[in-house]
C-alpha cells in the first residue's frame, strides 16, 4: 500500500514550480504565424526567434534562474495544448477574458492595450453604433470578438490571421475591423487606404496562461513580472518595440458572464450545419459536370483539349485545396471580387472536379469497347453513343466512388473557415472557447456531421440498389 | 448487286489479313462465310460496315461506297450503318436497357421515328424472334440464345438492306444454337445476309452460296452442294474434311 501511495503522493505534491526547476527550463508556447512583433523568426537569421515576448520570457526566466525553450503551437489550440501538458506557459498575446479565467490560471497583466476600430479612409461609419447592420472583421475568440457579439445588429466576419481582416477591409468586403492596438498599428494603419476611427473602444490586457494547479508557478511568475515592472525592464522592452503603453483597464461592470451551452448555441450549430451542407451539395453539383467535361475532354478531345484537361486535373489534385481557396478569395481579389460563400463553393467544386474527372474516366474506361462498337454499328453518333449507351453505364459504376467523395467533401468543407465562412467546425471551435469546454460542442459537432453523412450514404446505397433492381423484370399482369 | 467488293486488302501491322478479296452479293442472297480460324472472315465482315478500316480496294454496299482508311468513328459512315445491320458473336446488348429499349433505340435516335411507332415495331420484331413476352427483361435476365435473338431483332429494327452476322452461334450452348439458327432460316430469302459461321449444317441447307476463306483469300465461291462436294482447291477440300 505504502509502495503505491508514495509515488502518488509525490505526483500530487509535485508543484509547477518544482517541475520547471527539475526541468531547468520553462517551456513556453506561441504561434509564429502571429508574427511581428510578438514572436517570430528573425528575417536576417531565421534560426533565431525575436519579438517583445521573446525578450519578456528571457527576462522572466532570468529572474527565476531558469532557461527557456519555445514550443510552436497553433494559436487557436494553445489552451488545450497547455492542459495536455505540452508546455508550462502561454505567452502569445493571450487576452484576459472571463471565459479564459474560468478555465486556466492567468498571471498579472504584462501589457495593456486598447481595442481600436479601423475603417477605410473617409468612411462615415466611424463607431460601433454607426456600424449596426454592417460587416465588421476581427479575430475569432478574441476580446474584440466578444465586444462585437455584445452589439446586436453587427455582422461579424471572423479571420484566423491578423493580415486578412485589413485586406478584406481595403477590398470593401467589410466596413471596419476591431482589433487590439498592436495589431491595428502594425497590420491595419500601415495601409494607406485605412485610418483609425476610434482609438479606444475598450481596454484589455495580455496575460500569461498557466495550467490549473500550477499556483506556485503562477505566484513566482507574478512576482517576477512585478519586479521587472518595478525595475523598468518591461518599459524598456516595450520602448524597443515601439509599443505604446496604456494604463491598466478599469474593471468592466458590464462584463458578460461566460456563455453556457444552451439552446441558442445549438441553434448556431444547426445554422453552421446548414452552411456545411449547402456548400458541400453545391460544390458537388459543380464538381460532377465539371469532372465529366474534363474526363470527356481527356478521353476524346483534340490534342490541346486533352492537354488542358490533363493539366487541370494534375494541377488541382496536386496542390492543397486550402491554397486554392486562399488564391480564389484573396489572391485574385483585385481582379475578381468573389463573396466568401461563392469562393468557398467554387474552390471546393473546382478541386473536387479534378477528382470526379478521374472517377468518371475510370468508369467510362471500364465499359467494354464492344459497347461503343455495337452503338456505332447501329448508326448512333459518338455523342449519342456517349449519352445513350456509355454514360448511363458509367454512372452506375461511378456512383459508389461519387458518394464517397461527397462524404469526404462534407468534411473537407470545414476548410472554408479560412476564408471567413462560419460552417459547422468553425462554429464548434468558437463555441468551445466561449463555454470553456470542447467536450459537448465537439460531440454535438461530430453527431451533426454523422447525421448528415450517414443519410447521404444510405441514400446512395438505395439509389445503387434501385439501379440494380432496374435489372429485374417488373411484374406485368398477363393480358386477358 | 447489293454488295460489290474489289481488291480488298488489310494488314494488322506486319501481318497481311486480307490479300485482295473480290466478291459480289445479289439482293436477298444468304452467304455463308466459312474457313479455318485466322483466315480473315471476321475482319472481312467488319470491313463491310467500316468497323475496321481497310488499306486498299473498294467496297460498295447498299448503294454507298466506302473508301480505304476511313476511321471507324467517321461521321460519314453513319448513313451506311443505318442501312447495314450487324450481329456480334457475343451479342453486345446494352445491359442498362430492356429488350424493348435495345431494339427501339436506333429507330428512335437515328431514324427519329415517333416513340409509339418505334416501340410497336420493336414489340412485333421481338414476337417474330419468339420473345414477345420478354420485352421488359434486361439482357442479364435472358439466356444466351434469347440475348442473341434480341440482338437480331435490334439489327432488323433499322430495316437494313444487308445484315452482317459474325459467328452468331459460336458463343452459345448447343441447345441454344437451334433457336437462333431457326430465326436466321426464317429470314433467309427475304433479307440479304452474310453469315460468318462454323455451322456446316446451316451453310449447306440455308445458304444460297458458300464462300471459303483461307489465309486472307477467297478461295471458293459457289452453291453449297458444289463447294462442299467438289471443292476446286486442295485447301478447301482439307477444310471440309476437317469439319465433317
Amino acid at each position: 500500500m505504502a509502495m503505491v501511495a508514495l509515488p502518488l503522493a509525490l505526483l500530487v505534491a509535485a508543484s509547477g514550480l518544482a517541475r520547471v526547476r527539475a526541468q531547468g527550463e520553462i517551456r513556453w508556447a506561441g504561434d509564429l504565424q502571429g508574427g511581428e512583433p510578438y514572436v517570430f523568426r528573425d528575417p536576417r537569421d531565421p534560426s533565431k526567434l525575436v519579438g517583445f515576448e521573446v525578450e519578456l520570457v528571457r527576462a522572466l526566466a532570468g529572474k527565476l534562474g531558469l532557461g527557456e525553450r519555445f514550443v510552436q503551437n497553433d494559436w487557436s489550440n494553445l489552451v488545450p495544448s497547455l492542459e495536455r501538458g505540452d508546455f508550462d506557459l502561454i505567452v502569445n498575446g493571450l487576452e484576459d477574458t472571463p471565459a479564459l479565467r474560468g478555465r486556466i490560471l492567468l498571471s498579472r497583466p504584462y501589457f495593456n492595450f486598447a481595442e481600436q476600430l479601423v475603417v477605410r479612409r473617409g468612411s462615415t461609419l466611424r463607431s460601433l453604433d454607426a456600424l449596426r447592420g454592417h460587416r465588421v472583421g476581427t479575430l475569432a475568440s478574441s476580446l474584440a470578438h466578444q465586444i462585437l457579439r455584445g452589439r446586436p445588429g453587427i455582422e461579424i466576419v471572423l479571420y484566423g490571421g491578423q493580415e486578412e481582416p485589413y485586406r478584406d477591409l481595403e477590398l470593401h468586403r467589410t466596413d471596419a475591423v476591431l482589433l487590439d492596438s498592436i495589431i491595428a498599428t502594425r497590420y491595419g494603419l500601415s495601409k494607406p487606404d485605412l485610418e483609425l476611427a476610434d482609438a479606444d473602444v475598450a481596454r484589455g490586457s495580455y496575460v500569461i496562461g498557466l495550467r490549473k494547479g500550477d499556483d506556485d508557478l503562477r505566484d513566482a511568475v507574478d512576482s517576477a513580472l512585478a519586479a521587472l515592472d518595478a525595475q523598468g525592464e518591461l518599459h524598456r522592452i516595450y520602448a524597443r518595440w515601439h509599443l505604446p503603453e496604456l494604463p491598466a483597464p478599469a474593471p468592466r461592470a458590464d462584463e458578460p458572464p461566460p456563455a453556457t451551452f444552451d439552446l441558442q448555441q445549438v441553434a448556431l450549430f444547426v445554422k453552421g450545419a446548414g452552411v456545411t451542407l449547402a456548400i458541400s451539395l453545391l460544390a458537388m453539383a459543380l464538381a460532377v459536370p465539371l469532372g465529366l467535361s474534363l474526363a470527356l475532354g481527356r478521353m476524346y478531345g483534340s490534342g490541346p483539349v486533352r492537354l488542358c484537361a490533363h493539366g487541370y486535373i494534375e494541377l488541382f489534385r496536386g496542390t492543397p485545396v486550402l491554397l486554392q481557396l486562399y488564391i480564389l478569395y484573396y489572391g485574385i481579389a483585385p481582379l475578381v471580387h468573389l463573396p466568401a460563400l461563392a469562393a468557398a463553393i467554387l474552390g471546393l467544386g473546382m478541386n473536387y472536379g479534378a477528382y470526379e474527372a478521374e472517377v468518371q474516366r475510370a468508369a467510362l474506361q471500364a465499359i467494354p469497347v464492344a459497347q461503343s462498337e455495337a452503338a456505332a454499328a447501329l448508326g448512333l453518333s459518338r455523342g449519342q453513343a456517349l449519352r445513350l449507351v456509355l454514360l448511363p453505364q458509367a454512372l452506375r459504376t461511378a456512383l459508389p466512388a461519387m458518394t464517397n467523395d461527397l462524404i469526404a467533401l462534407l468534411k473537407d468543407s470545414s476548410l472554408v473557415s479560412v476564408i471567413t465562412v462560419v460552417e459547422l467546425t468553425k462554429q464548434m471551435t468558437i463555441t468551445a472557447v466561449d463555454v470553456r469546454s470542447w467536450a459537448l460542442p465537439g460531440a454535438l459537432c461530430a453527431a451533426m456531421y454523422f447525421a448528415m453523412s450517414y443519410p447521404l450514404a444510405r441514400l446512395a446505397a438505395r439509389l445503387e440498389a434501385r439501379l440494380e433492381a432496374a435489372g429485374e423484370e417488373p411484374v406485368v399482369a398477363p393480358a386477358t | 448487286m447489293i454488295v460489290r467488293v474489289q481488291g480488298l486488302e488489310k494488314a494488322h501491322g506486319a501481318r497481311q489479313v486480307l490479300r485482295g478479296i473480290d466478291a459480289q452479293v445479289a439482293r436477298c442472297e444468304t452467304i455463308a462465310v466459312v474457313g479455318p480460324s485466322g483466315a480473315g472472315k471476321s475482319t472481312f465482315l467488319r470491313c463491310l460496315n467500316g468497323l475496321v478500316s481497310f488499306d486498299a480496294g473498294s467496297v460498295e454496299i447498299a448503294g454507298l461506297s466506302l473508301m480505304p482508311r476511313t476511321p471507324p468513328d467517321a461521321p460519314a459512315l453513319r448513313p451506311l450503318r443505318a442501312r447495314v445491320g450487324m450481329v456480334f458473336q457475343s451479342f453486345h446488348l446494352f445491359p442498362h436497357l430492356t429488350a424493348l429499349q435495345n431494339v427501339s433505340l436506333a429507330p428512335l435516335h437515328v431514324k427519329h421515328e415517333p416513340r409509339e411507332a418505334a416501340e410497336e415495331r420493336a414489340r412485333a420484331l421481338l414476337r417474330r424472334v419468339g420473345l414477345g413476352d420478354r420485352c421488359a427483361a434486361r439482357p442479364l435476365q435472358l439466356s444466351g440464345g434469347q440475348q442473341q435473338r434480341v440482338a437480331i431483332a435490334r439489327a432488323l429494327a433499322m430495316e437494313p438492306e444487308v445484315l452482317l452476322l459474325d459467328e452468331p452461334t459460336s458463343a452459345l450452348d448447343p441447345e441454344m444454337r437451334g433457336e437462333v439458327l431457326s430465326v436466321l432460316r426464317d429470314l433467309a430469302g427475304t433479307t440479304t445476309m452474310l453469315v460468318v459461321t462454323h455451322e456446316m449444317w446451316f451453310a449447306q441447307n440455308v445458304a444460297s452460296r458458300i464462300w471459303v476463306f483461307d489465309e486472307g483469300r477467297l478461295i471458293e465461291d459457289g452453291p453449297p452442294s458444289e463447294v462442299t462436294e467438289n471443292p476446286r482447291t486442295d485447301r478447301a477440300r482439307a477444310f471440309f474434311r476437317a469439319v465433317k
